[in-house]
């Protein structure tokens, strides 16, 4: 039987920069806890259904993704209201029917904990179903990234992507990334917050637009 | 659950995790000698520790005395 933690969850949404909430649920590799994933990166992903075509595809699409994140620390673990049998069921089934084995695992979240505690039921769309949420959490915990796209769209893996290596570069340089920004491209250098600093700027050697909107390489 | 199953019964899976800690381990050495994900050994080790197999020594895991019972038994099995 699939029950997750017996406490009453309270509905909300997760904020960016705070602990993701934690949780414990049973999945396609076990019982796990969001813990569980401590010093790697965790991309928590929710889909509509089982057996349905958009979410067959996404499926298919993270799993071929996988390889790539797993270069850069980053684990994935899916979700919807399902039961374990029927996640099982339909792993089983991408794997025959689409050659595409599903290496992450899968919360079966019948009671709605988890996808109460992270806001992904959106009651307008469907009061019974998670829409397509993307959380991205940190190794330590924290919510870094929140993507939601309805129930009709499925994600761009290759955004899900930049997005990784976007917070990755911030977190190793201590730079932001501009407009579609790419890996191997300029970033942007932190503003300046004081008159003095931003004097400075002007003659930092970056790429200089004005004191406040300066670009370099990596 | 990946290591004890429906009916009480040891799995591969916590065979194979009691093999890789019959010497002692710490999470990240027992992720690398199953080649298991880390969030899969923390898991897995907390359900072996709750059944009683392994416990917690510092950052070690070992195998408590009925767990080197149950890994004795299942390597006379195979």
């Amino acid at each position: 039987m699939d029950t997750t933690t017996q406490e009453m969850v309270a509905p909300g949404f997760p904020r960016l920069g705070q602990p993701a909430p934690a949780f414990e649920a049973p999945t396609t590799h076990g019982m796990l806890r969001l813990e569980d994933f401590k010093g790697s990166w965790l991309i928590l992903f929710s889909h509509p259904a089982d057996f349905t075509p958009v979410c067959t595809t996404e499926f298919v699409a993270f799993a071929e993704l996988a390889p790539e994140l797993k270069k850069r620390n980053v684990e994935l673990c899916g979700l919807s209201i399902d039961s374990t049998y029927s996640h099982i069921a339909w792993v089983r089934n991408i794997e025959e029917k689409f050659g595409v084995k599903i290496p992450f695992p899968v919360i079966a979240d019948l009671n709605k904990n988890v996808a109460t505690l992270y806001g992904m039921i959106m009651p307008g769309e469907s009061k019974t179903e998670t829409s397509r949420c993307v959380f991205v959490i940190d190794p330590n915990g924290i919510l870094r990234a929140m993507i939601y796209y309805p129930l009709t769209t499925g994600r761009n893996m290759q955004e899900i992507l930049r997005l990784i290596d976007a917070l990755q570069t911030t977190d190793k340089h201590g730079v932001a990334t501009p407009a579609n920004w790419k890996p191997g491209e300029k970033v942007i250098v932190p503003p300046p917050a004081t008159t003095d600093a931003a004097e400075e700027r002007m003659r930092a050697g970056f790429e200089t637009k004005d004191w406040y909107f300066s670009k370099k390489s990596l | 659950m990946p290591c004890i199953d429906s009916s009480g019964q040891m799995t591969e899976m916590a065979r194979t995790m009691l093999a890789a800690l019959s010497d002692g381990a710490t999470l990240s050495e027992l992720a690398q000698k199953t080649g298991l994900a880390l969030y899969r050994v923390r898991s897995a080790v907390r359900e072996l520790v709750e059944a009683g197999l392994v416990e917690a020594k510092d950052e070690t895991h070992v195998l408590t005395e009925a767990g080197r019972a149950a890994l004795a038994r299942a390597s006379g099995r195979s």
